[in-house]
């Protein structure tokens, strides 16, 4: 099972570290990891994704709550939450394909946001079985490079996981 | 008025505001300014030989007294020497602040000399630590690292403190501690109290399994009282004893691998097993899948990420260990001895933890025995192996400050400078390490600072010329092969050596030299080694196999017909070889 977890952390330095190591140590595995800025500038929000049954889970989320410097751990239900995850990708593209691929593009309202004459890079944003499709989708044309940023997540409705 | 002073000074101020009166440690290039501090100042520094020592030290000044033990190690190597002691304290709770010199700041990542990044080191064996890159946060982190190390789980704090920060001026401040993410949970909640407490009431066969926690957060009266009030047997950990007075009708003594087979029963037929500030580790539980198959577990944990780690708790009870026993004890009825009191009491009657007296050679048991009976009161330390577990087994242990081990770690060189620490802390109590003769060697530099420094500790070596404990495992599990396992008892010859450290040191090498040893020992000021060489074949029991069920307990022959003369064999001819003679 997967589960998403946002962390709010203090944002200082070797807390990345921090938190990294201690999925290390304790054998859970990360699924992906995004890091950024909250509203308030002394805290940073990480999105973690870790495969697991409910008892790894219990743990993850009690083992990170012992570290000094996390504020906050809370477990993000899919159901109850949007998530999205942004990936940038070059696609091999010359005069025959280009058009097929912008067509794909647009029907997942993603981004042409470089073209040369043997590439184009897209810009998608989504849920992670979004990004998925259209990465199998453009592979037929030839995926050069790809770069993902692992997924944000928030609560729907009023509730909200702050500091 | 103004309070400016040197990062080095600021330091100094902070240990005093924490009550500290005692440090532990060795300086090195980028800690003279803090030294210059430390002596002008009143503190009491001991000068360690290995910051390994200074470590284990702090760790045994903290047990004994209960207070934050503080050591101070240089960069580079002197900080990476304190890396077993600090993983120690953290594997056994206990409130330790490690402090280590750092190179400049603007030499921080360049390899500079004596360079170790220990911050990132020790991330995995502190509760917390510190990079101080500026004076002005000295006075917070300082209060911090104390704060976070005695309160909720207590653990060991490190703190790196470049050269320049104890050299740059600061105005002085006591700021309040604010750490928006560290709530060490300590009320417990009133309805899992009420469950628990049912749960107690309605249990038949119930067992109070006590660890650590028990002691760290000085709850053994309160455990007492619940114990006492509802006739429940209780039995320790390692790191619980002392906790309930062994001579007591309800103590089952240890658990576990080298437990009595009275308390492994107990917990095998149970049906509530009420854990105190323990861990479920796999020497206490054996096969965890068939621990206490019939019992509810109540779980009492300050650390809420123990309850349910290692099994499933059906009752689990997060905050601190006294309020909790307390709120427990005013909430269940008085209950009379059962039939499962006597029953206990039958298995204690038909398997006592006992062994082969002898005439002739010495047995460790009995060096243990005669120790208890000598010393009753003495705070006893062990090194790690059949020494610790002898200790644990054949000492009668009433008090929870007066027992202490490396449990987690299983530090070999532990226990001594260890004892150093606890007679620091309590100079009042006899201190005793019991030791084997490979753990000894582990720390012996440590005689120097408990001569040098007038602490009379006296170490009691169990001398079997061999690392017993793994001898022990080859002869069960490897057909006697001994494979680098002997030590052969002569080197070094522990009287030379306790004199060469202007230590006194006396032999026993008959049953009858072992009391008048005890008490040359005990009557004199000095430290004093005791080497005391015992039956080379003897064997820690009873056993649980590793992997196997509690109530697969094992009696083990104490030691096989011709298996002493066989090492002793063993032990000759490696003395011949190294000294072309017999030796002693
Ligand atoms: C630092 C360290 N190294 C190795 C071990 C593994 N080990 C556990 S017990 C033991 C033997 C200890 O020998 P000794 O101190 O003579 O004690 P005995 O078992 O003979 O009483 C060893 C090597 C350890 N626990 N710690
Ligand atoms: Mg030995």
């Amino acid at each position: 099972m997967r589960h998403t977890i946002a962390v709010i952390v203090e944002n200082k330095s070797g807390v990345l570290t921090r938190i990294a190591g201690l999925f290390s140590r304790r054998s859970f595995n990360i699924d992906s990891l995004s890091v950024g800025a909250t509203d308030n500038p002394d805290y940073s929000r990480m999105t973690i994704t870790v495969e697991g049954d409910k008892d790894v889970l219990e743990q993850v989320i009690k083992q990170l709550s012992k570290l000094i410097n996390v504020i906050r751990v809370s477990e993000l239900v899919p159901s109850e939450s949007v998530e999205r995850e942004l990936a940038v990708i070059k696609v091999t593209a010359d005069k025959d394909t280009r058009g097929e691929i912008m067509q794909i593009a647009n029907i997942f309202r993603a981004k042409v946001i470089d073209v040369s004459a043997r590439s184009m890079i897209i810009e998608v944003t989504g849920d992670e079985e979004k990004i998925n499709a259209i990465v199998q989708l453009l592979r037929q044309f030839g995926i050069k490079e790809m770069a993902r940023t692992g997924k944000v997540s928030m609560v729907r409705g009023t509730r909200v996981i702050k500091a | 008025m103004s309070n400016k002073m040197t990062g080095a000074q600021a330091v100094l101020e902070c240990l005093k505001r924490e009550g500290v009166d005692v440090v532990f440690g060795l300086p090195g290039g980028v800690l003279l300014p803090l030294y210059d501090a430390i002596y002008q100042s009143d503190i009491r520094h001991i000068l360690v030989r290995h910051e390994q020592g200074a470590a284990h030290m702090a760790d045994g000044y903290a047990r004994a007294t209960g207070n934050v033990g503080v050591c101070i190690a240089t960069s580079g190597p002197g900080a990476t020497n304190l890396v077993t002691g600090i993983a120690n304290a953290y594997m056994d709770s206990v409130p330790m602040v490690a402090i280590t010199g750092q190179v400049n700041t603007w030499l921080i990542g360049k390899d500079a000399f004596q360079e170790a990044d220990i911050t990132g080191i020790t991330l995995p064996i502190t509760k917390h630590n510190y990079l101080l890159r500026s004076a002005k946060d000295i006075s917070r982190v300082f209060r911090e690292a104390f704060y976070i190390a005695r309160t909720g789980r207590p653990g060991p704090v490190l703190i790196d403190l470049p050269r320049d920060v104890t050299v740059d001026e600061v105005e002085f401040t006591w700021p309040e501690v604010n750490l928006p993410g560290y709530h060490p949970s300590v009320k417990v909640h009133e309805m899992q109290i009420k469950k628990a407490a049912r749960a107690l009431m309605e249990a038949q066969r119930p067992v109070i399994y006590v660890g650590g926690g028990v002691k760290l957060a000085g709850a053994h009266k309160s455990l007492f009282d619940l114990a006492t009030k509802i006739n429940a047997p209780v039995t320790t950990t390692l790191m619980g004893i002392g906790c309930f007075p062994e001579d007591h009708p309800l103590s089952l003594g240890m658990l576990g691998m080298h437990g009595t087979k009275y308390a492994n029963y107990a917990i095998q037929e149970s049906d509530l097993i009420l854990a105190v500030g323990a861990r479920f580790d796999d020497r206490v539980t054996g096969k965890i899948s068939s621990f206490a198959p019939h019992a509810k577990i109540v779980h009492i944990d300050v650390d809420p990420a123990e309850v349910g780690k290692n099994v499933r708790v059906d009752i689990p009870v997060v905050g601190d260990a006294k309020n909790a026993l307390m709120a427990l004890e005013k909430e269940v009825q008085p209950k009379p001895r059962s039939a499962w009191n006597e029953k206990i009491d039958g298995w204690k009657r038909d398997y006592p933890l006992t062994y082969i007296p002898d005439m002739n050679i010495i047995k460790p048991q009995f060096v243990i025995e005669k120790l208890c009976q000598l010393a009753p009161d003495a705070i006893i330390t062990t090194e790690v192996g059949q020494n610790q577990m002898w200790a644990a087994q054949f000492f009668v242990h009433k008090d929870p400050q007066k027992f202490i081990s490396s449990g987690g770690l299983g530090t070999m060189g532990y226990g001594f400078p260890a004892a150093i620490g606890a007679k620091i802390g309590r100079p009042e109590c006899d201190v005793i390490d019991i030791a084997g003769d490979g753990s000894f060697l582990m720390n012996s530099q440590e005689l120097a600072t408990a001569v040098v420094n007038d602490i009379p500790v006296k170490v009691a070596i169990l001398n079997n010329g061999c690392l017993g404990m793994v001898r022990q495992w080859q002869e069960l599990f490897f057909e006697k092969r001994y494979s680098a396992t002997i030590l052969g008892r002569t080197s070094p010859d522990f009287v030379k050596l306790a004199e060469a450290y202007g230590a006194m040191g006396l032999r026993a090498t008959k049953p009858s030299e072992v009391e008048p040893v005890i008490r040359a020992a005990l009557a004199t000021d000095r430290p004093v080694i005791m080497d005391f060489i015992v039956n080379p074949a003897e064997k820690v029991s009873p056993m649980v196999p590793a992997g196997a069920t509690l109530s697969e307990i094992l009696e083990l022959e104490w030691c096989e017909e011709g298996h002493i003369s066989h090492l002793e064999k063993v032990y000759a001819d490696a003395r011949k070889a190294i000294f072309g003679e017999e030796g002693y």
